[in-house]
């Protein structure tokens, strides 16, 4: 190979829903989008623009209407084996407990229950949760829960990691730390990250390249790139002027597609 | 860490909720106890003095007949011998009800297929007056313990069946994904989102599926049998032994009470991770 595959590859990417009234609804058209390994991505856009529908494509978790979709060079057919993905709501198990919950990636990957189990408390430790490895989930804290999802995701070594506003539900100072959490856990896999969020201010701190989409139907709009250089301190960088430009620059691109958004929203309503 | 803390803080003053809920508990009790006494007392009074015991029985009656049951048996052999093939004619119909019904409910909970096709089937079979099936099935089994435990299936099979597709209908679609992605195949799948995810769902059946198992062994003796508490039932309806009927009557009740608080202990042991 004399040139790099991407980790991520989206041509022409479109998905057309059925509507409720019996007509269709295009959630995204003709996206196009490379992301290399190691590249932080984040996509950004008004709400309900059809961010989260980019990374059900690349997941494999809905099929492409039309255009092209690969994941390290080979076309998403089914959901390939080596995407994590961390939604928004809680995911995990209820019915198990902290380290069954991380180890279940190993375990539905034939790793035996010893060593499934064993690996889970490496992740336990590594995110903070020592002593809590006995806990269901609903004796945690929310933000404890997003712990665990993160040690559940991480632990099978996705070369593709998928985010939809994980750390959304969280208050603010808790979600800083799970960002900066998951700066140091993504730092030196090599993963290529697609991280959907409508917080630019995380947007900004967290990524190398920021997408800006559309209203819905999600287009790309712009990308801007972010050269703040890494390690990143998520909640000291936010005062640097390279920052605030950055998200002047951003937010110019955005407010635009958030108008049209409201709007169709008022008209609706 | 900042996000971690599980602490329940309560405020109340401990000194001054205590003692009134442990006084009320009482008073429940007590007034529990006064209304049976109240009901079987006036029951007693009004079968000696005003109405026919013959047909009304009374209290004391009954508790002779039991006593005599079980001390000396009934005329069809040790009251032991009775209960003991119902119970085994409830419990066989009610375990295998509840397998297939859990196994065909989360299949075809799972499957859309399969259940828009056998939609219409399943309602139309549940639509039958499914004691009725106890007569054929007497004609089919004969009077041993099968056609018993063929009643008792199809009363329990129903209404396990159609909670376990429920309950594998309603596995949240993010959990669903979420496993998906970490690897899982269809069949670990089953095993470890869709059938826990389904159990409260499931064992909430179990709960009046047992009730049902006894009522199908009944009824299938009383439609024809040789052994058995429905078969006494039947009996004593035939020498107009009225106290012979609340006798069986209260014996299934404390078996069906026993059996609730069986499956109570097992519900516990198994949704131990739900928040109580």
């Amino acid at each position: 190979m004399t040139q790099t595959t991407s980790a991520i590859r989206l041509q022409r990417a479109t998905k057309v829903f059925p509507a409720a009234g019996g007509g269709t609804f295009t959630a995204m058209r003709e996206v196009t989008l490379d992301v290399a390994p190691g590249e932080f991505v984040t996509v950004v856009g008004p709400t309900g623009c059809g961010k989260s529908t980019t990374l059900a494509l690349i997941s494999g978790l809905e099929p492409a209407s039309a255009g092209e979709v690969a994941v390290a060079g080979t076309p998403v057919t089914g959901i390939p084996g080596n995407v994590g993905y961390m939604f928004q709501q809680d995911a995990t198990l209820p019915w198990r407990t902290v380290v069954d919950n991380v180890a279940l990636g190993l375990r539905y990957r034939g790793v035996p229950k010893a060593e499934a189990r064993e690996r889970a408390q490496e992740w336990v430790d590594r995110v903070g949760l020592r002593g809590f490895e006995k806990y269901y989930p609903h004796q945690l804290s929310g933000g404890m829960r997003k712990r665990v999802a993160m040690a559940q995701t991480l632990i099978t070594e996705p070369q593709i990691l998928l985010l939809d506003e994980p750390f959304g539900a969280l208050d603010v100072q808790t979600r800083e730390l799970m960002q900066a959490e998951l700066l140091r856990l993504w730092a030196g896999t090599g993963a290529a990250v697609v991280f959907v969020t409508h917080d630019l201010t995380e947007a900004i701190a967290l990524a190398d390249r920021v997408v800006v989409m559309t209203a819905a139907p999600a287009t790309i709009k712009s990308i801007v790139p972010v050269t703040l250089p890494r390690p990143r301190d998520v909640e000291a960088i936010r005062l640097d002027p390279a920052f605030l430009d950055l998200y002047r620059e951003v937010w110019d691109s955005l407010r635009e597609e958030v108008e049209i958004a409201r709007e169709r929203g008022a008209r609706r309503g | 860490m900042a996000d971690v803390g599980i602490a329940m803080v309560d405020n109340r003053p401990a000194e001054i909720t205590l003692q009134p809920l442990k006084e009320r508990r009482w008073r429940v009790y007590a007034g529990r106890l006064v209304l049976v006494a109240l009901w079987l007392g006036s029951w007693e009074v009004a079968g000696t003095y005003w109405i026919d015991p013959f047909f009304y029985s009374k209290p004391s009656l009954i508790w002779q007949k039991l006593v005599d049951w079980f001390t000396e048996g009934t005329s069809y052999g040790s009251i032991w011998l009775q209960i003991s093939y119902t119970l085994q004619e409830a419990v066989y119909g009610f375990a295998l009800g509840a397998i297939v019904g859990v196994v065909l409910g989360v299949v075809l909970g799972r499957s859309r297929f399969l259940s828009d096709v056998l939609a219409p089937f399943i309602k139309a079979a549940n639509a039958i007056p499914r004691i009725v099936l106890a007569s054929l099935f007497v004609i089919w089994f004969g009077f041993g313990m099968s056609s018993k435990v063929a009643t008792a299936f199809v009363l329990v099979f129903f209404g396990v069946f159609f909670n376990a597709f429920q309950g594998a209908r309603e596995v949240p679609k993010v959990i669903d994904d979420n496993s998906r992605i970490l690897g899982a195949s269809r069949l670990q799948m089953m095993r470890t989102v869709v059938l826990p995810s389904a159990t409260s769902w499931i064992l909430a059946s179990l709960h009046t599926a047992f009730g049902f198992a006894l009522i199908g062994a009944i009824v299938g003796e009383y439609t024809g049998a040789d052994k058995g508490l429905g078969m006494l039932i039947a009996h004593s309806q035939g020498t107009f032994d009225s106290a012979g009927i609340y006798a069986a009557m209260i014996i299934m009740t404390a078996l069906a009470l026993l059996a609730e608080a069986v499956l109570t202990l097992v519900e516990r042991r198994l949704t131990r991770w739900q928040p109580r």
